[in-house]
């Protein structure tokens, strides 16, 4: 009986559970705090998963095309202490300028040794983790980095300013997430990276090129880094060389509650969008309620397993798996 | 050590390059450095190399069996923070150095119960472990700051620290458990029907299943024992600091992994083996230690380990080309 209500039900579950688990947990924060439905913490809440929800979206691209990219986390902290460090030397223009090219490079590495070399791209990117983390404590000798002149600089903007009164992160993670949605749902290259994700033998057969496109998925990913990296450092002005440390992690998690399969050739860059809110909600609702910060760790370890279970348990018509 | 004598030298080490490297970075460092070559140092490198090498044990067989585990570093944190504070409850007061014992079996304890939380939702679910364990590495290191309430623990019993300073003849008590453990855990994987079942899971999952052996109950068990070893690890790492930080064991899962596959174990499952992963332990380990001694900045150590890990990768790869022809499209 069982079983029949799951198969029924299953696909339903599988295509918006993302989003019943969101509408649920939103409800429940509601009745818990009284400060929890309101504009001013909803934006606050926006702000705070900008950073992550725009590497989030580079991620998703590469999972997509069939790959993973642990990278990130040490890539930002790299591009972050790049960018605060530059801006007093040569200016905040030249800064972001040569960041972002510094920080292509990374990602063309890691394209070039999992699309060209077809590299195992889980310990590819764990090799990069760790060289990029290396680079970043010998590019700074170990110590932190500022921004002298904070309230005279421009570059201040990206995390602190606002655009039509929303601030600009906010502007920044919800406008890239629309222009990657219509590029993995419209254009020729998002199908290709779907294809090459869901088989690649077949996509090269059907005369995809199969490196060449997930070499630009990691650019794609190194980029959204970048950006993430200038809001991080506006924000902040000033840079720990051990920042990104664990957002890789924290990213990965959004991406996978947002229904995308580590196999590939799944997944959608709305729905990460709501995985990364969605943790964020958790976060900030369980602050609220006033829960010491780490619950949101139990909390979140809990929602990822239910979440990708019950997507694997409607796929396969069965709640268990039928392994002895 | 019977393969080595059966297929000569040689070839043993084209087999299993990670051990040419050992060589060659133990004969740089002796070389190079004034320190190194000294029963002293290598005393050091081996409690040094214990704590990552005993997770790196139980991780080879959990990646042999095509699973892979990112929790042990959070398993390794609790599993130290119990073993520091269960000594000074009120019930083991009267128990003198015999407060020890329940301590550290109760952080065995839970290290075991987190290991086979995972492995049972990996068979029950069918969700991958790369996400149980990543969800668990996140949780698992929530729940040591929620348990230590985000304070350090120190261990009142000075017994406890005095054992890492402790040796059986020349060898460091725990460099001693580590090697027992290495030894135990090559017979488990080499010498019997656990080991062979093993292989086959990760080789090939449809036909384990075919050959009737119960693929579920057996991941279980790796997983529980790799749980095991992370919190015997956990121990050993809090005996040599007489203290449980919450964020001990930070990256640990990043640095097994590392020195896994530098032993040849494959992430697709199906292949590798322990003496492999010794060798990766060792890697690390004399790498480490002798660019210290070298006196060069400890930044560089993560920039070479990362460059050793994709070279080794690329080699890999073309080796197993030539050998297999894979398909080229």
């Amino acid at each position: 009986m069982v079983l029949t209500r799951m198969r029924a039900s299953g696909p339903m579950v599988a295509k918006q559970g993302i989003l019943l688990a969101f509408v649920v947990f939103l409800i429940v924060f509601t009745f818990a705090s009284d400060r929890f439905l309101t504009v001013e913490n909803f934006l606050s809440v926006f702000r705070q998963a900008a950073i992550i929800g725009i590497m989030a979206l580079g991620v998703t691209i590469v999972v997509i095309g069939g790959n993973l990219d642990l990278s990130v986390g040490s890539m930002l902290s790299f591009a972050t202490v790049l960018v605060v460090d530059l801006h007093d030397k040569i200016g905040p223009e030249l800064a972001i300028v040569v960041m972002i090219a510094a920080t292509l490079c990374l990602g063309a590495v890691n394209g070039f040794l999992v699309g060209i070399l077809r590299l195992n791209s889980l310990i590819v990117t764990l090799g990069m983790l760790s060289a990029i983390q290396g680079f970043v404590l010998i590019y700074s000798g170990g110590q932190n980095v500022d921004i002298v002149d904070q309230a005279g600089t421009w570059f201040r903007f990206f995390g602190r300013g606002a655009v039509l009164g929303i601030a600009t992160p906010i502007v920044m993670f919800i406008g890239l997430a629309l222009i990657f949605n219509v590029i993995m749902s419209m254009m020729p290259f998002g199908r290709k990276v779907y294809a090459v994700g869901g088989n690649p033998t077949a996509a090269s057969f059907s005369g995809v090129p199969r490196s060449r496109i997930v070499f630009v998925t990691y650019l794609i990913s190194a980029l959204c880094v970048a950006l993430a990296a200038i809001v991080l450092g506006s924000r902040v002005m000033g840079s720990q060389n051990n920042v990104g440390q664990g957002y890789e992690l924290q990213v990965l998690a959004a991406v996978i509650l947002g229904g995308t399969s580590l196999l590939g050739g799944a997944g959608s860059i709305l729905k990460t969008v709501l995985g990364v809110l969605m943790l964020a909600f958790i976060q900030n609702g369980l602050i609220l309620m006033g829960q010491p910060y780490y619950t949101q760790w139990l909390v979140t370890w809990v929602v990822i397993i239910v979440a990708v279970w019950l997507d694997v348990a409607a796929k396969r018509g069965k709640l268990f798996s039928p392994i002895a | 050590m019977s393969a080595l004598r059966s297929i000569g030298p040689l070839r043993w080490l084209i087999r299993n390059p990670i051990w040419g490297f050992v060589l060659l970075v133990f004969v740089f460092f002796s070389i190079a450095s004034d320190h190194f070559f000294d029963f002293r140092n290598f005393q050091n490198i081996m409690v040094q190399t214990s704590t990552i090498g005993l997770i790196a044990l139980g991780m080879t067989l959990v990646m042999i069996n095509g699973n892979i585990d990112l929790s042990v570093g959070a398993t390794l944190a609790l599993a130290a923070a119990f073993a520091v504070d269960v000594q000074s409850w009120a019930a083991f007061a009267t128990w003198g150095n015999w407060q020890i014992l329940p301590a550290v079996c109760m952080a065995l304890l839970v290290g075991i119960l987190i290991g086979a939380l995972n492995g049972i939702i990996v068979w029950k679910t069918g969700v991958d472990a790369f996400i149980v364990t990543l969800g668990a590495m996140l949780g698992v290191r929530g729940l040591v700051f929620v348990y230590t309430g985000e304070q350090s623990f120190y261990a009142m019993n000075f017994a406890y620290s005095d054992f890492s300073y402790s040796s059986v003849g020349p060898v460091p008590s725990l460099a001693l458990i580590f090697i027992l453990c290495t030894i135990a855990v090559h017979i488990l994987l080499s010498r019997t029907v656990h080991g062979r079942n093993t292989y086959a899971v990760g080789g090939n999952r449809e036909a384990a299943v075919n050959a009737g052996i119960r693929v579920g109950p057996h991941m279980v068990w790796n997983f529980m024992l790799l749980g095991f070893l992370a919190a015997l690890a956990g121990v050993a790492l809090s005996t040599q600091m007489g203290a449980a930080t919450p964020n001990l064991g930070r990256d640990y899962e990043l640095w097994t992994i590392t020195a896994v596959v530098l032993g040849g174990t494959k992430l697709t499952g199906g292949k590798g083996d322990i003496i492999g992963t010794f060798g990766g332990v060792l890697a690390i380990g004399i790498l480490r230690n002798g660019m210290n001694l070298m006196q060069v900045p400890g930044f560089y150590v993560y920039v070479i380990l990362g460059s050793i890990l994709i070279a080794v990768l690329f080699l890999d790869k073309q080796f197993n080309r030539r050998s297999k022809g894979e398909i080229r499209v």
